[in-house]
C-alpha cells in the first residue's frame, strides 16, 4: 500500500468581516490508495474545506499536502488545473453538470483535456457511461434526467479520466433515500473492484458506513477515527 | 477546441429571448452607426467628387458678390488656363421652397466641356444648345418629379424676381456614382438677357468662373496669378481648386458635423454598455459552471474564451447582420433626405468601422466577467453560486 | 398592502453593476435626447430674441432672405412714408433703409475665412434693436467709414477689433465701437452706415427696410396695403417671424434628427431594461414563489417589478439630464443653410427639457419593464418555489 494523500500541521483561516476565523487547525492525516474514506462533522466543522484542499481547488496557508506524489501548495493556479485534471475526479451535491452538453457530451467533456484520440474518448466515455448503467440516456440533457441519474452521470465524468483519487462532497446530500442508496452501491463497488481511492464528505450515517475509514471534524480538529474491516465494506 | 465552440454555440442558445434582445440593440446601433457615417460622407461628398484640377474664381468679398463678365476674357489670357467657363446661381423655387434643388446658368459649351462627368445623350445637347429656354436637369431630380423631354418647368425667382419657366431638353446622368444627379442647368444668355431689360445693373455679371488647366500640377501657380491680374480692380477675386471650394463649405457647418459624429459614437458606447450588462449578468449566472470547470481542471484561458467567445458570437453575428442591413437602410434614408444629400452612399470604411465597432464592443463586453471569473478561485465560485 | 419599496431599492442596489451598466445606457440615450431638445430650444430662444413683434421687415418678393433681396430706393421711400410707422424721441419717424452683404472674412488664429454679415443701417437702425447695447467706444457716425462690431466678431476676426481698421468692398473701415446683443442673431453681425455701404459695395439699393408700428395691431392691413402696391413688388412679415422663417431649415433638420436619434436609441435602452428586468425575474423566481406564497397578489407583483424598472430608467434619466446640463457651456456656430450667414446658438436647458427628458426615460422603462413584469406575475407559485 502507498500514501496517496498525505498532510501534516495543515492549517487553513477565513477572514470574515474584519474577523479571522480558523476553519481547520494543524491536521495531520494520511491516506492509502484503495481507501474509502468518509468526513463526517456538524457543518462548520471545516470539512468541506478539507476536501478542497486535498482536491487542490483552496489553498492552505500552511503545513505540507502532499497528493499523488505531488506537493500541491508549491503549484501556481495552472499547473494545478493540470494537475487537477490528471488526479481528481469529482461529485458534487448539486451535480454540476453542464446544462447545455448531453449525458454523454457532460461525461467526455473532462477528456478533452487529456490526449486521447477522438475515439479513444468516446470508447471511454461509453464505458464509464455503461459503468453508471446509463448509456440508454447518453442523448438526454441534465434537465432530462432525475436526481439520481444526474449524478450518477457526475459520477461517471469523475471516473471516465482514471483518476489517482475521486472526491465527492455531500454526493447523497440532494437525493432520496432510493437515489442515495443507489449512488452508495456505485461508490462502493467502484472503491471494491475498480480499487479506485474515495474521499467523501458526508452527513449521512448511512453513507458513512459505506466507508471503511471514518474521520471525525469538529471545530476544525480532527477526533477520532473509526475503521471498518474491509469484509464488512462487502457484507 | 470543438468543445470550446460547441459550448459557446449551445450557451449563447440558453436564454434565446437575451439573445434575441441584445442582438436586435447590436443591429440597430450598428446600423444606425453606419447610417451616421455615411451622413458624414455624404456631406463631404461634394468635396470627395470635385476635382483638384479644376479652378474656380470667385469675388474675393463672398460668393454673395457676382463678377464682371470680361473677366473671362481676361481669365483666357493667363498663362496655364486651357479654358474658362463660366456659371451663375439661380435660386428658384419649383412650386415649394421644400423641392431644393441647386440651379446654374451656365455658358453651355464651355460649361459641359469642363464636366465631362456629365453625360448628356447628344441629340439631347443638340436640343438644349438650339433652345434658348431649354433646361437640362440630373436624372435624380428629373425621376423625382416626374419631367418628361419637353415640359415646361416653372421657377419662381428669388434673387432674379418673377417666374421663369424653361423647356426640359436633355437629362443628364453620372459617369460614376459619386456625380451629383440633382442639379439644373439653364442658358445663361437666357438669364443675361432678361436682366438687360429689367435690371440693366445685375446684367453681364457671373457667379464664378471655372478654369480648366493645361496641367493640372500647376494649379495653385494659375490661381496665384489670375488673383494678381486682379488685384485692386473693382472686383478683387478668390481662386482656389474646385476641393478647396467645397471643403470651405464643409468647413462653415463643421459644428453640425462634428455633432453627428460624436452621436455616432455615443451608439456605440450605449450599445457598448448593452452588451456588457448582458454578459455580466451572464458571467453572474453560470458562476458554478465556470466554478466546475475550473475544479475538473480545465484552464483559466478556457474559461475565459468561453466567456469572450460568447461575447464574441454574439457581436460579430449581430454586427454582420447590422452591417448587411446599412446598405438598403442608407438607400432608405437616402431617399427620404430627398435632394439635400444628392449622393448617400455607403463606403467600404463605414462597413469596416461597423464590424470594427462591433468587435470592440464584443471584447469590451467580455473583458471584466472574464477577468472575474479568471481570478476567482474554484472554492470561491462555489461559494458565490451557493 | 403592496411589496415594500425597500424591496426594491435594494434589489437594484444588490445588482450594482447590471443596475449602473442599465442605467448608465439609458442615461446617455436621455443625454442625447436632451441635448437635440436643448439645441432647439437654444435656437428658438436666439430667434425669439432677434425679432420685435411690433418691428416689420419689408424685402423683396420671393426673396426669403435678406441677402437675397433689392428694395429700390424709391421703392424704399415709398415704404418709409407709410402714416403707421410710429414717431420716436425727438418725433423722428422709426424707419431704417438697410443693406445686407456676407463678407468672407478671415479668423483670428486660424486665418479660416468664414461668412459675416455687415449690415448698413440708417440713423434710426440701432434705435430699432433696444436688445443691441454698446458696451465699448461709441455709435458710427452717419456719413462717415466708421462702423461697430459685435462682441463675438471683434474677438473672432482679424481687425474687427476695437480701434482696428478691416477692408470691407473697396474702402477701409474704423471700428470705434463693440455691442453686445446677448443671444440675438445680430451678435455675430458688423454695423456702419447704410449709404456709406452702397457705396463702398456698388450697390444702388437697399436690402431691406425695417419700420416700427405705433400700433402693432395694424400690422395685417399694413402688409395687405404694401404688398398690393404695384409700384411695389415687397413682402412685409414680422421681425420674430421673419427670423424664424430663415432658421426653418436649421430648425426642421434639428427636428428630424433629433426624432430619428431618440427612436433609434431608445429601441437600444428599452431592450437593455428588457434584459435586465427578464434577468431579474429569472434570477428571482423562488423569491417570486415566497412572496406569492406569503400572501402577496400577482398584480403587486406586477407593480413591484414595474416600479423597479421606473427607478432604474429615472435614475438614468436624472444621470442623462445632469451630463446634459454640462452642454450649456457650448455654444454651436454654423452656418445657416438659407441665409448662409453665421448662426450660433446655444444649448439650453429649461424646465420643459427636463420634464421631457424624464419623461421619456419612464417611457423607455415602461416599454422596457412590462413584458418581464407581467412574466414575473404570472409565475405559477408551485413552480416558482421549486425552482432553485
Amino acid at each position: 500500500m502507498t500514501a496517496v494523500v498525505e498532510i501534516e500541521h495543515l492549517s487553513k483561516a477565513y477572514q470574515r468581516g474584519g474577523q479571522v476565523v480558523p476553519v481547520l487547525q494543524d491536521i495531520t492525516l494520511t491516506l492509502q490508495t484503495g481507501d474509502f474514506v468518509a468526513l463526517m462533522g456538524p457543518s462548520g466543522s471545516g470539512k468541506s474545506t478539507l476536501l478542497n484542499l486535498i482536491a487542490g481547488i483552496d489553498a492552505p496557508d500552511s503545513g505540507l499536502l502532499r497528493v499523488a506524489g505531488v506537493d500541491i501548495t508549491g503549484l501556481r493556479e495552472s499547473e494545478l488545473a493540470q494537475w487537477r485534471a490528471e488526479h481528481v475526479g469529482f461529485i458534487f451535491q448539486f451535480y454540476n453538470l453542464m446544462p447545455v452538453l448531453t449525458a454523454y457530451e457532460n461525461v467526455e467533456l473532462p477528456l478533452t483535456l487529456t490526449h486521447l484520440s477522438r475515439r479513444q474518448r468516446c470508447e471511454h466515455a461509453r464505458l464509464a457511461l455503461d459503468l453508471v448503467n446509463l448509456s440508454d440516456r447518453a442523448d438526454h440533457y441534465p434537465s432530462q434526467l432525475s436526481g439520481g441519474q444526474q449524478q450518477r452521470v457526475a459520477i461517471a465524468r469523475a471516473l471516465v479520466t482514471d483518476p489517482t483519487i475521486i472526491v465527492a462532497d455531500e454526493p447523497t446530500g440532494d437525493l432520496d433515500r432510493v437515489s442515495a442508496r443507489e449512488i452508495l452501491d456505485l461508490l462502493e463497488s467502484l472503491n471494491d473492484s475498480l480499487r479506485r481511492t474515495i474521499i467523501m464528505v458526508t452527513h449521512d450515517q448511512a453513507a458513512a458506513e459505506c466507508a471503511h475509514i471514518v474521520r471525525h471534524l469538529e471545530k476544525g480538529v480532527l477526533t477520532d477515527k473509526i475503521e471498518y474491516p474491509r469484509e464488512r465494506a462487502q457484507a | 477546441m470543438i468543445y470550446l465552440f460547441r459550448l459557446i454555440a449551445r450557451n449563447t442558445l440558453r436564454h434565446p429571448l437575451r439573445t434575441l434582445l441584445t442582438v436586435l440593440g447590436i443591429v440597430v446601433a450598428i446600423t444606425a452607426f453606419g447610417l451616421l457615417r455615411t451622413t458624414v460622407d455624404a456631406w463631404y461628398a461634394g468635396a470627395e467628387a470635385s476635382s483638384a484640377s479644376r479652378l474656380i474664381v470667385r469675388n474675393k468679398n463672398s460668393l454673395t458678390f457676382p463678377l464682371p463678365l470680361y473677366y473671362g476674357a481676361k481669365i483666357r489670357g493667363i498663362e496655364g488656363v486651357d479654358s474658362v467657363s463660366a456659371a451663375q446661381w439661380f435660386a428658384g423655387i419649383y412650386v415649394d421652397k421644400k423641392n431644393f434643388f441647386p440651379q446654374f446658368a451656365v455658358d453651355p459649351r464651355t460649361y459641359f466641356a469642363l464636366y465631362p462627368e456629365f453625360v448628356i445623350p447628344p441629340e439631347q445637347m443638340k436640343a438644349f444648345l438650339l433652345d434658348r429656354r431649354g433646361a437640362i436637369a440630373g436624372r435624380k431630380i428629373v425621376e423625382k418629379f416626374g419631367w418628361k423631354l419637353g415640359d415646361q418647368i416653372p421657377l419662381i425667382g428669388t434673387i432674379y424676381p418673377g417666374t421663369w419657366s424653361f423647356v426640359l431638353r436633355g437629362v443628364y446622368t453620372g459617369a460614376n456614382s459619386r456625380t451629383d444627379e440633382t442639379q439644373f442647368f439653364l442658358h445663361w444668355d437666357n438669364l443675361n438677357e432678361t436682366l438687360k431689360k429689367v435690371a440693366p445693373d445685375s446684367a453681364n455679371q457671373v457667379g464664378i468662373f471655372l478654369v480648366g488647366l493645361k496641367n493640372a500640377r500647376e494649379a495653385p501657380l494659375v490661381a496665384q496669378r489670375i488673383d494678381a491680374q486682379f488685384r485692386n480692380s473693382r472686383a478683387e477675386t478668390l481662386t482656389e481648386t474646385e476641393k478647396a471650394f467645397q471643403l470651405s463649405f464643409v468647413a462653415m457647418t463643421e459644428a453640425i458635423l462634428l455633432v453627428i459624429q460624436a452621436v455616432s459614437f455615443l451608439v456605440i458606447a450605449i450599445i457598448m454598455a448593452v452588451m456588457a450588462n448582458t454578459m455580466a449578468m451572464t458571467a453572474r449566472e453560470r458562476r458554478r459552471e465556470y466554478a466546475t470547470l475550473k475544479a475538473l481542471g480545465f484552464p483559466v484561458r478556457f474559461i475565459a474564451a468561453l466567456i469572450i467567445g460568447e461575447s464574441l458570437f454574439i457581436t460579430c453575428a449581430a454586427g454582420a447582420l447590422g452591417a448587411w442591413l446599412i446598405h438598403p437602410a442608407a438607400a432608405y434614408v437616402g431617399r427620404k433626405y430627398g435632394t439635400i444629400f444628392p449622393i448617400f452612399n455607403v463606403s467600404d470604411d463605414t462597413v469596416v468601422m461597423a464590424m470594427l465597432a462591433t468587435l470592440l464592443v464584443g471584447l469590451v463586453a467580455a473583458a471584466g466577467p472574464a477577468l472575474q471569473a479568471s481570478t476567482r478561485t474554484v472554492s470561491e465560485g462555489f461559494r458565490a453560486a451557493g | 398592502m403592496g411589496i415594500p419599496y425597500s424591496y426594491i431599492v435594494r434589489n437594484l442596489w444588490v445588482r450594482k453593476i447590471t443596475t449602473l451598466l442599465t442605467a448608465g445606457g439609458m442615461a446617455l440615450v436621455v443625454f442625447v435626447f436632451a441635448a437635440v431638445l436643448m439645441l432647439s430650444e437654444g435656437l428658438k430662444k436666439t430667434l425669439v430674441a432677434t425679432g420685435s413683434p411690433e418691428n416689420v421687415v419689408i424685402i423683396r418678393r420671393s426673396a426669403e432672405t435678406e441677402v437675397q433681396s433689392s428694395v429700390y430706393r424709391d421703392q424704399a421711400s415709398l415704404v418709409a412714408s407709410i402714416p403707421e410707422i410710429a414717431n420716436g424721441p425727438g418725433g423722428a419717424r422709426m424707419v431704417s433703409r438697410e443693406v445686407l452683404v456676407l463678407m468672407v472674412l478671415p479668423k483670428r488664429g486660424t486665418g479660416s475665412p468664414s461668412n459675416v454679415t455687415i449690415r448698413g443701417l440708417s440713423e434710426m437702425g440701432p434705435a430699432l434693436r433696444p436688445q443691441v447695447r454698446l458696451v465699448e467706444g461709441r455709435m458710427f457716425r452717419p456719413g462717415t467709414s466708421e462702423i461697430i462690431a459685435g462682441t463675438k466678431i471683434a474677438e473672432g476676426f482679424q481687425g474687427a477689433g476695437l480701434g482696428e481698421t478691416i477692408k470691407l468692398g473697396i474702402q477701409e473701415w474704423k471700428v470705434v465701437g463693440l455691442f453686445d446683443a446677448g443671444k440675438t442673431g445680430f451678435a455675430s453681425e458688423i454695423w456702419g452706415d447704410a449709404d456709406q455701404m452702397m457705396q463702398a459695395f456698388r450697390r444702388d439699393s437697399y436690402s431691406s427696410v425695417i419700420f416700427r408700428l405705433s400700433d402693432p395691431g395694424s400690422f395685417a392691413r399694413v402688409k395687405e396695403r404694401l404688398e398690393d402696391d404695384r409700384r411695389l413688388t415687397v413682402e412685409a412679415e414680422r421681425e420674430p417671424q421673419f427670423y424664424a422663417r430663415q432658421s426653418e431649415l436649421m430648425a426642421n433638420f434639428l427636428n428630424v434628427l433629433g426624432t430619428i436619434l431618440s427612436t433609434i436609441f431608445s429601441i437600444g435602452a428599452i431592450i437593455g431594461a428588457m434584459i435586465t428586468m427578464y434577468a431579474a425575474v429569472a434570477n428571482r423566481t423562488a423569491e417570486i414563489g415566497t412572496l406569492r406564497a406569503l400572501g402577496f397578489r400577482r398584480h403587486d407583483i406586477l407593480t413591484a417589478f414595474l416600479a423597479e424598472s421606473l427607478l432604474l430608467s429615472l435614475l438614468g434619466g436624472a444621470l442623462g439630464l445632469v451630463m446634459a446640463s454640462f452642454m450649456q457651456a457650448f455654444t454651436v456656430s454654423t452656418m445657416n443653410w438659407q441665409t448662409f450667414a453665421e448662426l450660433a446658438f446655444s444649448f439650453t436647458m429649461n424646465a420643459g427639457v427636463v420634464v421631457q427628458g424624464l419623461l421619456f426615460a419612464l417611457i423607455m422603462g415602461l416599454a422596457g419593464g412590462f413584458l418581464p413584469a407581467v412574466r414575473a406575475a404570472r409565475l405559477d407559485i408551485v413552480d416558482a418555489l421549486r425552482a432553485s
